[in-house]
């Protein structure tokens, strides 16, 4: 009898505290985030054309000499200007306000070379098809080779600060692509590798 | 972190945390308190100071990106002595109202004539892009313009 008590007891004791780490493990489970997935379905010229046409791009490649900032895509505030450089006014810099990278106490994003796309890579208010055509277009594209192409679109740190892009004013997180940016940059150079073909549509 | 750089002429080394804003350590580390906290947004330009002749909002500019750089302040514009033609020029137009935001506009002008020695008020609407509470814009426009002018006359002179 006594031993059965004993079985007894010991058994329970044993459930709870499995029930115990079982409980812990769910919730740090919770607390991990989950890996990133693509919202993006399809070809990587579909998973490439899906980045660069986000907010995070073409705020920095817009059709006028006004930048355009937010997830609204609003016109920069202050009247900010492109400038003849494309680093804005002479007195009135990106750099007086963006440095070499995000700034989370005043939400100032920032990343080297902080700057407008040059007027001639204007992609605001193209489709996706117009846009990698003059990608590909060197009187357009600053007169880089599709090797060269591929290294901005997948090297340069101004580009890639569109996967850290650091909290806005109020604080909040700005929003990212929908391609994570590993699966991102693969999709760029395999299309780049079979040939560079932009589809009909 | 230790950040060493030049301040209105002076050398200084701060040992602060390298993202704290470059503002709070000209206030409150080296007690300068001529450069004012306005919005902490880089929106309202009250904040304004020079890094290496450029204008800057120095609430958005953390002071481990100073290293080995000359900044200058509204204290170190000019003396009283020997005023800088933007401070003659405010004194002259009678500029500032509650002054809050004057030593950033001034700043702000001064980094814009020297790029800009004569600047159009389209030159200024470009430019000078702080914000003034007590809207003294009408006076601070005709300062600008005398700023330019006292500026150029200054150069020639030294030349
Ligand atoms: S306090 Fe820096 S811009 Fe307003
Ligand atoms: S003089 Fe008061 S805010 Fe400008």
């Amino acid at each position: 009898m006594n031993n059965k008590l004993l079985y007894l007891l010991l058994t329970s004791m044993f459930v709870g505290v499995v029930l115990v780490f079982a409980n812990i493990e769910a919730e740090t489970n919770s607390q991990t985030p989950a890996t990133e997935k693509s919202e993006v379905e399809g070809a990587p010229f579909d998973k490439m054309m899906a980045v660069l046409t986000h907010k995070r791009c073409v705020n920095c490649h817009p059709s006028s000499d006004y930048p355009r900032q937010g997830e609204d895509r609003h016109v920069h505030n202050f009247g900010v200007q492109r400038g003849a450089d494309n680093h804005g006014m002479p007195a009135l810099r990106c750099e007086s306000c963006h440095q070499h990278e995000n700034n989370d106490f005043s939400g100032v994003p920032g990343a080297p070379e902080w700057s407008l796309a040059p007027r001639s890579m204007a992609w605001e208010g193209l489709s996706r098809v117009e846009i990698a055509k003059s990608m590909l277009d060197p009187t357009k594209n600053g007169g880089r080779t599709l090797e060269e192409t591929v290294h901005h679109l997948t090297e340069h740190e101004l580009v890639l600060w569109a996967w850290e892009p650091g909290v806005d004013a109020n604080g909040n997180p700005r929003e990212k692509p929908p391609v994570p940016k590993d699966e991102y940059i693969e999709a760029v150079k395999a299309w780049a590798a079979a040939g560079a073909v932009i589809p009909e549509k | 972190m230790k950040i060493s750089f030049n301040i209105n002429g002076q050398p200084q080394t701060v040992d602060v945390d390298g993202n704290t804003p470059l503002l709070w350590v000209v206030r409150d580390v080296l007690h300068l308190k001529g450069t004012k906290f306005g919005c902490g947004k880089a929106a309202c330009g009250a904040c304004t100071l020079h890094v290496e002749g450029e204008a800057v909002r120095s609430c958005s500019y953390s002071v481990k990106f100073a290293e080995g750089k000359r900044v200058t302040t509204i204290e170190g514009l000019g003396t009283k002595e020997n005023l800088h033609p933007v401070q003659q020029a405010w004194i002259e137009e009678v500029v500032p109202q509650c002054g809050y935001c004057q030593p950033g506009f001034m700043m702000a002008t001064a980094a814009l004539i020297e790029k800009v020695p004569n600047p159009t008020d389209e030159d200024i609407d470009n430019n000078i892009v702080n914000i003034c509470r007590c809207a003294t814009y009408y006076r601070m426009r005709k300062a600008i313009h005398r700023a330019a002018e006292l500026n150029q006359s200054s150069k020639q002179i030294d030349q």
